[in-house]
């Protein structure tokens, strides 16, 4: 049917005409957009998280409050080595100080992954996406609904054919809650730690508490993201990996 | 339904090779700009580079009068950290033996009137004290009251030539050096520091002299220092990146 009424357009929309019928399905599954922020964001966050562990060896102690240091009680430790000597680990030998590469691509992956996040969330609001995409429609909003999304995932019922095209409700809400909350909160507590951004604005850092609060609660909210990751990773896995990663590339389901 | 869907498209193709075209000639013009305002930092070339040049730039733009947090004197950290420092050279040791009074400070470069200056000549200028936190990139950090000349006033005293863009500080330690802006030098919070906690500073804390530089990371805060020069061309300095730490890895800008 695209196919007879391309015949009457000019060329230039019947070559796009001749690729959305080849498809068969006009609409992809995800967006040039979305695929786009998807592997760039996955990308930066590889980055982020490999770049912020080995940040965290050279002080592997978190405290609580303003100031924190080896003279200072703290709120835990992680039973790793360091690198520097003057951190008490309990090992005896101390690792290679990678911070300075470390820093350095920490930042820039953040300005990319906050500008690619940014493009992400103004499109997705003004092109209704996540009103059509991730927001839970109005048979899902009830607690049963809620229940029952809960149960199939607990029974590890694998997703059947129409899934492919749409999120569940679990799905959703777990996506809302890392663009919304997770994220925000992340770059806030991690600009809350650089001096001259406290100079600019200090409530930004004495609201989380002090600048230890903060790069506490930045390890912690890491740590969410990196288990979101994980579970990520896995309901790809068990929904069909190839399947779902190809999507995710071309944008169709095959 | 498929014609909205092919004029869809071509929207989307136009409005992207638009939006494509315009991002490209924005980069262009914001580089151009960058580099004219002195918005790019001395390392801000390689691969780091454009991240660099954006915290440096952001900073410039968002926080360049703005104070770094005061505390008060409850809530000084007992006792403050010392990080580790180079075993002392028989120098040192010879000018420790005589309480610094041979220490000096050289201030050349960009200046009306070069000159040195002990330790007590400095002491002679008026004094500013703040209680600030010291922050390490390592992630610790620990509050103290720093007493000092603010650096203002010395490059005031030495006459600024309006041409200079840096402010170079080297310390007796062998191949230590930083630089910062000529804003942050001019900071009323940026001092040359001889004094912590009431007390004159400590070796261990870098006394005589260290550079106090309460908006940027500990790493800035350069300690022994005996050497100033101001500059307009950071490039003749080192390796040409604004200081010693990137030699290690460590970017120039430390306000993040």
């Amino acid at each position: 049917m695209s196919e007879a009424k391309s015949t009457a357009m000019p060329a230039s929309s019947a070559i796009a005409g001749s690729i959305s019928s080849a498809i068969c399905n006009p609409r992809p599954r995800h967006s040039l957009l979305v695929r786009i922020t998807h592997w760039l964001s996955a990308m930066c966050f590889l980055a982020l998280l490999v770049t912020g562990a080995e940040i965290v060896i050279s002080h592997p102690r978190f405290y609580w409050g303003e100031t924190g240091n080896v003279n200072t009680p703290v709120l835990f430790k992680i039973p790793v080595p360091s690198s520097r000597n003057l951190v008490p680990t309990g090992y005896g030998y101390t690792l290679p100080d990678q911070n300075g590469w470390s820093r350095a691509l920490h930042f820039q992956a953040a300005w990319l992954v906050v500008l690619t996040g940014l493009f992400y969330v103004l499109s997705g609001i003004f092109s209704g996406y996540f009103r059509r995409e991730l927001l839970p429609q109005k048979g899902e909003r009830s607690l049963g609904a809620l229940l029952a999304t809960l149960k199939s995932h607990l029974k590890f019922a694998r997703p059947g054919v129409a899934d492919a095209h749409s999120y569940n409700l679990l799905q959703k809400l777990s996506y809302l809650f890392v663009l919304f909350v997770a994220f925000p909160l992340v770059i806030w507590s991690g600009l809350a730690m650089s001096p001259m951004w406290d100079a600019a604005f200090p409530a930004t850092v004495n609201l989380l508490g002090g600048r230890q609060s903060a790069r506490t609660i930045h390890f912690f909210v890491s740590v969410f993201l990196l288990v979101f990751l994980l579970v990520h990773v896995l309901m790809v896995w068990f929904a069909g990996f190839w399947s779902r990663t190809i999507a995710m590339i071309t944008g169709r389901i095959r | 339904m498929s014609g909205s869907s092919t004029q869809n498209s071509r929207r989307r193709l136009i409005t992207g090779g638009l939006a494509a075209v315009a991002g490209a000639t924005g980069l262009g013009v914001a580089a151009r700009l960058a580099k004219k305002y002195g918005l790019v930092p001395p390392d801000g070339g390689g691969i780091y580079g454009p991240g660099e040049t954006l915290n440096y730039m952001t900073q410039r733009v968002l926080a360049r009068h703005s104070k770094a947090r005061e505390f008060s004197k409850n809530q000084i950290s007992k006792p403050p950290f010392a990080n580790e420092i180079a075993k002392p050279s028989d120098e040192f040791k010879r000018l420790q033996a005589g309480g610094f009074a041979d220490w000096r400070l050289t201030i050349d470069g960009l200046v009306e009137r070069p000159g040195t200056f002990s330790v007590a000549q400095l002491r002679s200028y008026p004094s500013r004290g703040h209680i600030t936190e010291l922050a390490c990139e390592e992630g610790w950090s620990y509050i103290a009251e720093w007493n000092g000349v603010p650096l203002s006033h010395v490059l005031d005293v030495v006459g600024v030539k309006p041409q200079a863009k840096f402010v170079v500080y080297i310390s007796m330690e062998p191949n230590t050096w930083d630089s910062i802006d000529i804003d942050e030098a001019q900071h009323p919070q940026t001092l040359i520091a001889y004094g912590m906690n009431d007390k004159d500073l400590p070796v261990a804390h870098g006394g005589p002299l260290r550079m106090r530089v309460p908006r940027q990371l500990g790493y800035k805060n350069v300690k022994f220092i005996n050497h100033l020069t101001v500059t307009d061309d950071i490039k003749k300095f080192g390796k040409g990146q604004g200081s010693v730490a990137s030699e290690f890895g460590y970017k120039w800008f430390a306000g993040i």
